[in-house]
């Protein structure tokens, strides 16, 4: 079973969104159950066609926080569990140093030791 | 130093990927990088991510992946063998500041040794060694995202925004409101600094020696549960 993208911290310019930028931004779409990832749906309905995500926060107990003076919204990680859901590595597509993409499953078939380290 | 360990144990079936979580992008990550020459992919995390989805809050942090893609143990500090620099004496000349930087870096705990023989036995023994884990306690042993931590990375990706748009001053808001609700983040924390530039002493009053202190020594990398 393929893991579905996991969704990451995603900025906003408002709190509807239309629908394929919501997708876009956090991997979430929408269907006839609410806004759903993989196998998990949050019953969140649409607003004039376009998504609430303030609606959506609340229901997956993620943090919003507003900048006022840029009007940008940033959502944050689904709250009360562990940053790991299960063992499953979530899907991770990030560049090389050299720009190209590449992702990490695939190296499937082989041990993997991923090493997080900063220049910093 | 990733380089090294790569040539031991990729021939018996280990892979390194390294992930540079540089908002800096590969400009910042490229020298070091370049300098390590590896044969590794060598991955550039602009966005910190990793910190979310995994659960890093320090460098070096290690993940265990094995054959079928599953997490076999989750973000822990990582070191191969003791970074050079702890092993420094201070110079004579070195202000106080830096001589106490010294020593406290020498100081921390890299247990090198500990993770290094954990590593290569599961490298031989696979799913049969016993630094292997569960799933159930790969998750537990994950980091907790109460609601203030899911509001610091919030934060934190606020403050990432507002850099790039070039809004410095709201960008150090944020970011010291991600260290706030998440004290115990370094990552956060160090590439808030980094970003600052010279602006770092006037924006964020601190630096690593203070922070470090005032956490606690022991905390900074926290002991490895083998």
């Amino acid at each position: 079973m393929s893991t579905p993208f996991a969704m990451t911290t995603a900025i906003f310019g408002s709190l509807f969104t239309e629908p394929a930028m919501f997708e876009r931004l956090t991997g979430w779409s929408v269907k006839p159950e609410g806004l759903c990832s993989g196998e998990r749906c949050v019953p969140v309905a649409l607003r004039d066609g376009h998504v609430d995500v303030r609606a959506f926060a609340d229901q997956s107990a993620r943090a919003l926080v507003h900048d006022a003076e840029s009007g940008l919204w940033a959502l944050g990680p689904e709250s009360g569990g562990h940053a790991l859901a299960s063992a499953n590595l979530p899907e991770l597509e990030l560049p090389t140093v050299d720009g190209k993409p590449f992702r990490v499953s695939s190296l499937r078939g082989t041990k993997v030791l991923l090493v997080a380290w900063a220049s910093w | 130093m990733w380089q090294e360990l790569r040539a031991e144990l990729r021939p018996r079936g280990l892979e390194i990927v390294t992930i540079a979580l540089d908002s800096g992008g590969a400009v910042a990550a490229r020298p070091w990088i370049a300098a390590a020459k590896p044969e590794h992919p060598s991955l550039i995390d602009e966005r910190h991510i990793c910190d979310e989805l995994l659960g890093v809050v320090n460098v070096p942090s290690g993940v265990w992946i094995d054959e079928t893609g599953t997490i076999v143990r989750p973000p822990e500090p990582a070191w191969p063998r003791r970074p050079v620099l702890a092993d420094r004496e201070p110079r004579p000349d070195d202000p106080p500041l830096r001589a106490e930087s010294i020593r406290v870096a020498s100081a921390l705990r890299y247990d090198a040794a500990r993770y290094l023989d954990a590593l290569r036995d599961w490298v031989a023994f696979g799913a049969a060694s016993r630094f292997a884990l569960s799933a159930d306690e790969v998750v537990r042993r994950s980091r907790p995202i109460p609601p203030e931590v899911s509001r610091a990375a919030a934060s934190f990706a606020l403050g990432l925004e507002l850099h790039g748009r070039a809004e410095r001053e709201r960008a150090a808001s944020w970011f010291k409101e991600a260290m706030r609700l998440q004290p115990d983040n370094w990552t956060y924390r160090r590439q808030a600094w980094a970003l600052a530039g010279a602006d770092r002493e006037r924006l964020y009053a601190t630096d690593w020696l203070t922070e470090v202190k005032r956490l606690g020594i022991e905390n900074y990398y926290p002991p490895l549960e083998l």
